[in-house]
């Protein structure tokens, strides 16, 4: 089969705009995780929607909405043991190895197919299904909705604390509001990525794109098509050579942060 | 109208009292300084102000609320590749605070913002990197983000900290000049005098749970503040320059003076 017969195929389809979909959800939330340091926050989140899953899985629920809960649990437990910055890391680590080793159990419990078991961790884009994207859809519109309400706000409170604080806004309860947008979205994109390559979506495009502007707008934007390009273009590369969808988009999510971190380093030095 | 006006201000935690009955009225375009030690609740009586920290018993009125608070903080170290522009911090202070995307009325905003900048004279560098720009610059920039939501009242908490003389100097004359010229009352949280002396209305002085308000002649002499402190304390005026010595009381530093003088 080419390339385009390929691109006729249903899942196929369903797979590029279930990848275009996250692509812009992640490259928006991007430069926020970035600039509150929260990528090993993402990571811990993932780890807990793949711990989610995997009891979605064992009770025969949807595995969809088995991450979403445990991400969400994660990012509400992550936001409340953490009030002190100092206390986020080592939060993070507790957290992150018990609900690995849960999900492994939870894993090891199951009876079914195996190929749902891999696709948990490493993820399995092209077996999204259409209620699957109807899920993912209708999240990613809330995810982004709740963040354009709050979007002045927890920007000033992301890269001025003190003033913000001053000036009233609820510093405290937009990072918690926030965490569990960021959890949404990490157990959307473990479906697509896996658990254990989320950050390829959610950290590499935003890091990549504030190595090479310092305006917070343009920032996003490059974002987010920093993480279209690594989801659709991951995708579209893996089809023809029947390669693993996640090793694609995690490999184009890192050429591009080599990139500008090289175009980076040359301005600095030109400045 | 006065700018800020407390009423019998009590603060309290538990027994320990920070003060009590304290009345002031701060009247606009008036400076006054607040001085007092570590723990003598300067930064307590910033959060009252800025609706952060309830009363324990009293009354507290700020002019405009919350939101046309200009307020300054000390300068910190930012993050040098944090994605930010001097241009957007001051935009913070406009409208940073409200919710929504803020995408309307954007060439209204940019002019305020511009005109901020402009009237602080970071305009240079107000496009670069913030985390790449000098303490004196990042604390110019402070003082626009302050001035750009036009207000009545600046609550500045130790705004000079670690810069050096000339950018004290500078930094403390841009406030100077917004009193001046829009009648905005500044109230200045420093364990430093001498730099802002010549700007200085009135001192509100601090110390255990007691506090003096009066010119800085009225407080800054050794009978006040040997009251105060509970313990002898000697003021030396050297040059146009006040110099406190005494047990407890070295909260004054002294390696400015001796950094003007070698100069």
């Amino acid at each position: 089969m080419t390339i385009f017969d390929l691109l006729e195929l249903d899942f196929v389809q369903t797979a590029l705009i279930a990848a275009a979909v996250l692509g812009l959800v992640a490259g928006v939330l991007g430069p926020f995780i970035v600039t509150r340091k929260m990528a090993f926050a993402v990571h811990g989140t993932s780890e807990l929607a793949f711990t989610g899953g995997a009891a979605a899985l064992l009770l025969g629920v949807g595995v969809g909405y088995g991450a979403l809960a445990g991400s969400i649990l994660a990012a509400v437990l992550l936001g409340v043991l953490s009030r002190r910055e100092s206390d986020r890391d080592s939060v993070i680590g507790a957290i992150l190895a018990f609900g690995l080793g849960m999900g492994i159990l939870m894993l090891a419990l199951y009876k079914g197919r195996a190929a749902n078991k891999f696709s948990l961790l490493t993820g399995q884009i092209v077996g999204v299904d259409s209620t699957d994207l109807r899920l993912l859809v209708v999240s990613s519109v809330a995810v982004l909705a709740v963040l354009a309400f709050i979007y002045r706000p927890l920007f000033f409170a992301s890269v001025d604390p003190d003033v913000a604080i001053a000036r009233g806004v609820p510093v405290r309860t937009l990072s918690i509001v926030f965490a569990v947008l960021v959890g949404v979205a990490t157990a959307l994109s473990v479906q697509v990525v896996g658990a254990l390559l989320v950050l390829a979506l959610m950290i590499t495009p935003a890091a990549a794109a504030m190595r090479v502007t310092a305006s917070p707008l343009r920032a996003t934007v490059l974002s987010v098509v920093f993480a279209e390009v690594a989801a659709v273009g991951g995708i579209l590369l893996s089809l023809q050579p029947g390669l693993p969808v996640s090793a694609l988009v995690t490999a184009v999510s890192f050429v591009i942060y080599l990139v500008c971190r090289g175009v980076g380093a040359v301005r600095r030095r030109a400045a | 109208m006065t700018a800020i006006s407390l009423r019998g201000a009590r603060l309290s935690y538990g027994d320990r009292v920070l003060w009590d009955g304290l009345d002031l009225d701060v009247e606009p375009g008036e400076f006054l300084a607040v001085l007092g030690p570590n723990g003598s609740g300067k930064t307590s009586l910033m959060r009252v102000l800025l609706g952060l920290q309830p009363l324990s018993s009293g009354s507290v009125t700020v002019a405009g609320g919350n939101n046309a608070v200009g307020y300054i903080p000390q300068q910190r170290a930012l993050d040098q590749s944090m994605t930010l522009r001097g241009r957007d911090l001051v935009g913070l202070g406009l409208d940073g605070f409200r919710w929504g995307l803020g995408l309307r009325n954007s060439r209204a905003r940019r002019i305020r913002v511009d005109a901020a900048i402009e009237s602080v004279g970071a305009t240079r560098y107000a496009d670069q990197p913030i985390g790449l720009l000098s303490g004196g610059e990042q604390q110019r920039l402070r003082v626009a983000q302050a001035l750009v939501g036009d207000p009545r009242v600046m609550l500045c908490d130790e705004p000079l900290l670690s810069l050096d003389l000339a950018n004290q100097r500078i930094v403390s004359e841009l406030i100077d000049k917004r009193r001046r010229e829009a009648d905005t009352a500044v109230l200045f949280v420093t364990h430093e005098l001498n730099p802002v002396l010549p700007l200085v209305d009135r001192v509100l002085y601090l110390v255990g749970g007691r506090f003096r308000v009066g010119t800085p002649d009225e407080v800054m002499n050794s009978r006040t503040l040997s009251e105060l402190y509970r313990t002898p304390v000697e003021v030396v005026r050297v040059r146009d320059q006040i110099l406190v010595v005494g047990a407890g009381a070295c909260e004054e530093q002294t390696h400015h003076l001796t950094a003007e003088a070698a100069s």
